[in-house]
């Protein structure tokens, strides 16, 4: 693995190689906060980045250096101003609504930091939902729920309530277990180890691990170096995209 | 795939005042909509145009019909825009004394829909209505009460089962969740999502509170003075808005 700081690699070289699942062609963003005096803020520029099949690829850089906004972007959370951004032929960029949706649903799964649910929903339903609404009977996927929520060591007497009393690192596993319902072919992780114990977070790796042996392109963030090392093959500094910095 | 409901120039005025103007937009099958923007923004004028209720000054909404395809139900026939309303088409109110008939029994609520387009045989219209109320989680024994005697939630449940026995494939929302409880409010949400995704329904969904949306709608358009200032995916409407007056609405909000 690169070290942070080194320059991103030329995704041409590695294009010839394998078909990527992810591609950052000259991708910019910036903020303009309106009722803030228009102030304009600019957080990335010139984005290069690709990602193969069966690769994990650490994105660094320091704190609001832009990974967490670039890594929206790409799930079409937040809009691009400049470049594509294409994730298994879809450019999330120019893409309706709908493909956008479909893409999620389908093909690119996304773990933040943080869990969003419908209050009272259960948390094995919660965990459960992205198979539902691929179509996948219920009880096949409420199976799949609670095989992750035992792996992920959440009590079991936990499973039928909503997670929104549980603890930070419970939540975060729960939000875990729901992002690796479905073998999404395309993953993004932001800090996905981040409030989790020795125990949990060594589980969580494993469970990345797997996604790559099936062949699943991940993208990652991972203030972790020691988590960030074991998984990644490869980091792109998202500094080197600042606006205005010598590349 | 053909969208289910296309809009393009709609526009309706009172007098001299901006109802809703230049609104456009495709819904395809399966698609929730959301309208948000502040009271008097035009969010209803809107929503009553497009359900028939009101009749834009301009303006098309093509409506994909199972029987001839694509029809614009502003210039079609009262008999069958209504005919539409019955059958195809559902309307959930913010209050459910709008939507509901308090003086008829929770069964024949739902079963008085039935009947309206078609079901004569008794037996099996209980048996739906019975159904229904399941499905909205009314216990079955509550079927011959009448609305009046249901809590707000409850009503509000009985309204839903009442619009959706029918098998609609588009339903209006006006604030269908307003004036709940809060926690009564997220248990509707749930319920209104499973049908949503189980029936496939297309849905357009009117409400000024943000958390609603961003829970049910596939995509949001913004309005203000009748205008739609943005439009797009839900959550990225939400997260990174564009227009000064999307990014005042999102950050007025304490948390979403
Ligand atoms: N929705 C938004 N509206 C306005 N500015 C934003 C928004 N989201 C992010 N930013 C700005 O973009 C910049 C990059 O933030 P981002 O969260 O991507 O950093 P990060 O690299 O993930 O940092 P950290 O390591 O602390 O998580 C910051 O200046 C932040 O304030
Ligand atoms: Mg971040």
């Amino acid at each position: 693995m690169n070290a942070p700081g080194a320059s991103p690699p030329d995704p041409r070289s590695i294009w010839t190689k394998k078909k990527m699942m992810i591609e950052l062609n000259g991708v910019g963003k910036s903020f303009t906060l309106h009722n803030q005096g228009g102030t304009e803020i600019p957080v990335l520029a010139g984005a290069e980045l690709s990602v193969a099949p069966g690769e994990c690829v650490a994105l660094t850089g320091a704190s609001g250096a832009g990974k967490s906004t670039l890594m929206r972007m790409i799930y079409g959370n937040y809009r691009t101003q400049a470049g594509s951004i294409r994730v298994g032929g879809v450019d999330v960029t120019a893409a309706a609504p709908r493909e956008i949706l479909r893409l999620r649903r389908e093909g690119l799964g996304y773990i933040s930091q943080f869990l969003r649910v419908v209050p009272r929903v259960p948390t094995v339903a919660v965990v459960a939902e992205p198979l539902l609404q691929l179509g996948r009977p219920r009880d096949q996927a409420l199976d799949v729920a609670r095989g992750l929520l035992h792996r992920l060591n959440i009590p079991e007497r936990l499973w039928d309530l909503s997670p929104t009393t549980f603890s930070g690192g419970e939540q975060q596993r729960v939000n875990i277990a729901r992002g690796f319902a479905h073998a999404y072919p395309a993953l993004l992780l932001d800090e996905p180890t981040a409030s989790l114990d020795a125990v949990n977070r060594a589980v969580v790796l494993e469970m990345i691990a797997e996604a790559k042996a099936r062949g699943a392109a991940i993208l990652g963030i991972f203030h972790d170096v020691a988590a960030r090392d074991a998984v990644c093959d490869r980091a792109v500094d998202v500094g080197a995209f600042t606006p205005g910095a010598v590349q | 795939m053909t969208p289910l409901l296309q809009v393009t120039g709609l526009s309706k005025h009172y007098g001299a005042r901006i109802g809703c103007a230049g609104v456009a937009f495709d819904l395809y099958p399966g698609e929730v909509l959301g309208i948000v923007g502040e009271s008097g923004s035009g969010k209803s004028t809107l929503l009553n145009c497009l359900a028939g209720h009101l009749t834009p000054d301009r303006g098309q909404v093509l409506f994909d019909t199972r029987a001839d395809g694509l029809r614009d139900t502003v210039t079609m026939s009262e008999p069958e825009r209504r005919m539409l309303a019955r059958t195809d088409w559902a309307f959930v109110h913010q209050n459910p004394r709008d939507g509901l008939r308090m003086g008829v029994s929770a069964g024949g609520n739902v079963g008085e829909r039935l009947m309206a387009v078609g079901g004569r045989h008794y037996g099996r219209i209980r048996d739906t209505a019975t159904d229904w109320l399941g499905r909205v989680e009314i216990a079955a024994d509550r079927i011959d009460d009448r609305p009046s005697a249901f809590s707000g939630g409850m009503q509000q449940r009985l309204q839903i089962a009442r619009n959706l026995v029918t098998g609609p494939r588009l339903v209006f929302m006006d604030e269908p969740t307003g004036g709940l409880d809060v926690s009564v409010q997220a248990r509707l949400l749930d319920l209104l999502r499973g049908l949503v995704r189980e029936m496939g329904l297309s849905a357009i969904l009117v409400t000024h509170d943000l958390a609603v949306v961003r829970l049910l709608a596939d995509r949001l358009m913004v309005m203000k003075s009748g205008h739609v200032v943005e439009a797009g995916l839900t959550d990225q409407v939400l997260d990174d808005p564009q227009h000064p007056y999307t990014q005042l609405l999102v950050s007025s909000v304490l948390q979403m």
